[in-house]
């Protein structure tokens, strides 16, 4: 056996590719799941935390919700200040070891990596999704208010899905971060591509053709992940024409803006 | 009694800070009214008019809409709000709306009306106010004027008792200020009641059936166009309504 061992750079590549290639293909499978899901949920948390964030306090608010708004107001705040202000490494280290021994709860590692990678992307996008909310123009409020929507209704009908069109470049650099990132769960055995690198790596001891491969898978996923997400970028901003509609005469002025409609198309 | 007091406003202040922007407002509104308010930027107008319904928090004072203090801590404010429309003077039309869903929105959303309802409502609305055949342009396709007579038909789309405008011809240039008013004209018309906040001299005569000269947070004047323009009581006002005559 040893006679057939590969003796170039390529050979190896080659040999990684046809002996582990499907252990690293899972690998990514596996990391690819972690980041896809932990933004999305990380999304989901930076929205209510964001809605909350912003509740109308006045003078007319009643005095038991604004304490109990205070003390919300305070709990996420000490949560996106400790989950940015930590390693997710070792938060990962933290959940997974110390749910054993504070809670008794058996987590998976599987499991520990999601809610970490999960809350830790909350606590990134809870500001991102807090600062979208902001850039949106308080005329857009006032004016869902005078039309009689409450809090949940603007933000709803209104505010976030004009912000989350300003922040999706944002929420895109979130999710190429977690690609890269999940790397870090392998610390507690999560299978994802670095892990399964690594182990394939020790087998030969080639460490380096091994992460070559990885680095290209790697580079593969958020390439494509970020073209997909320019893409959905484009299809937010919406056609930049219109089409008039019927009885030109209801149009007491007369004014005819758009004398050729065309569809779609910029 | 023939006019129905909707809308009354009693001994209102309001604070910014240490500011006092409005000092002691006392007026009625009755069913039908066209009130036009007129005064110099930073006498109190807009604020007093987003008191009204309630953007801005009243320091203390009263609201009473149709009998019942609107200040009460009990107030639906939201349901209240449906009753007391506003248009605004930068439009505010919801950008991430087509014209039709801007229209659409309050009687869906806010009112529970069903879509083919809401749809019917809107497009009556949009059709009074000539934007039929824009219903499905964004609000950053439109002319100021257009996004204008839009937001005026988003905010009759809910059918309010009232409707509060705020400048809303002052982010238009002349030629569009045209189209805006003459369907601020057609509505006065028809009986809306409506309070003004505006800078048309000529609008606020012809159409009103009362006008309010505001200056430092008080209402300096309050009576009928012929009163107010013809022959103003108080020196202020006379002195505010001459810069307007000289130019025309």
């Amino acid at each position: 056996m040893a006679t057939d061992m590969p003796t170039s750079f390529f050979g190896w590549v080659v040999f990684v590719l046809h002996q582990y290639g499907g252990a690293l293909l899972q690998g990514a499978g596996v990391t690819l799941l972690l980041a896809i899901f932990g933004t999305f949920i990380g999304c989901i948390i930076g929205l209510l935390v964001g809605i909350v964030q912003t509740i109308p306090i006045t003078e007319r608010t009643n005095p038991g919700i604004k304490i109990v708004n205070k003390i919300v107001q305070f709990i996420f705040a000490a949560y996106v200040e400790i989950f940015r202000g930590t390693p997710m490494i070792v938060q990962a280290m933290v959940v997974y070891y110390g749910s054993m021994a504070v809670f008794q709860i058996d987590m998976s590692a599987m499991a520990a990596g999601f809610l970490v990678v999960s809350v830790n992307t909350g606590a990134y996008m809870a500001e991102t999704v807090r600062g979208g909310i902001i850039s949106i123009d308080k005329g857009q409020t006032e004016a869902a208010m005078a039309i009689g929507m409450n809090h949940i209704q603007t933000m709803c009908k209104v505010i976030l899905p004009q912000s989350l069109k300003n922040i999706m470049p944002q929420i895109g650099n979130n999710l190429i971060i977690n690609i890269k990132d999940t790397s870090v769960l392998n610390v507690i055995s999560v299978t994802e591509l670095y892990f399964v690198s690594k182990s394939a790596a020790g087998v030969y001891y080639r460490y380096f053709e091994v992460f070559f491969v990885t680095c290209v898978i790697y580079f593969i996923m958020t390439f494509i992940a970020s073209r997909i997400l320019r893409y959905i970028e484009r299809r937010m901003a919406g056609s930049a024409d219109y089409q008039l509609v019927s009885d030109p005469f209801a149009d007491p002025t007369g004014v005819f803006p758009n004398n050729t409609p065309k569809k779609g198309g910029k | 009694m023939q006019d129905k007091n909707i809308l009354e406003v009693k001994h209102l202040v309001k604070y910014f800070g240490r500011r006092e922007i409005l000092k002691d407002i006392d007026f009625t509104v009755d069913q039908g009214n066209v009130i036009s308010i007129i005064g110099a930027s930073g006498s109190g107008k807009s604020t007093m008019l987003r008191c009204i319904n309630l953007l801005e928090t009243p320091t203390s004072g009263e609201i009473l809409f149709e009998g019942n203090n609107i200040l009460d801590i009990n107030t639906d404010i939201p349901l209240y709000r449906t009753k007391v429309g506003m248009v605004f003077q930068s439009f505010n039309l919801f950008s991430n709306m087509t014209v039709l869903e801007n229209c659409m929105t309050g009687p869906v959303t806010v009112l529970k009306r069903s879509k083919k309802e809401a749809k019917e409502t809107a497009m009556k609305y949009l059709e009074k106010v000539g934007m039929a055949q824009y219903i499905n342009a964004r609000p950053d396709q439109l002319s100021g004027g257009q996004q204008q007579r839009v937001a005026i038909a988003r905010a009759l789309a809910i059918e309010p008792q009232i409707l509060l405008f705020d400048e809303p011809t002052s982010a238009l240039d002349p030629q569009m200020v045209g189209e805006v008013l003459s369907v601020m004209r057609e509505l006065a018309d028809e009986g809306l009641t409506m309070i003004i906040v505006t800078h048309e001299m000529a609008f606020a005569r012809d159409v009103s059936t009362r006008v309010i000269y505001m200056a430092d947070g008080v209402i300096v004047e309050d009576g009928t166009p012929q009163e107010v323009f013809g022959n103003p009581k108080s020196e202020k006002t006379r002195e505010f309504l001459s810069r307007f005559t000289d130019n025309n």
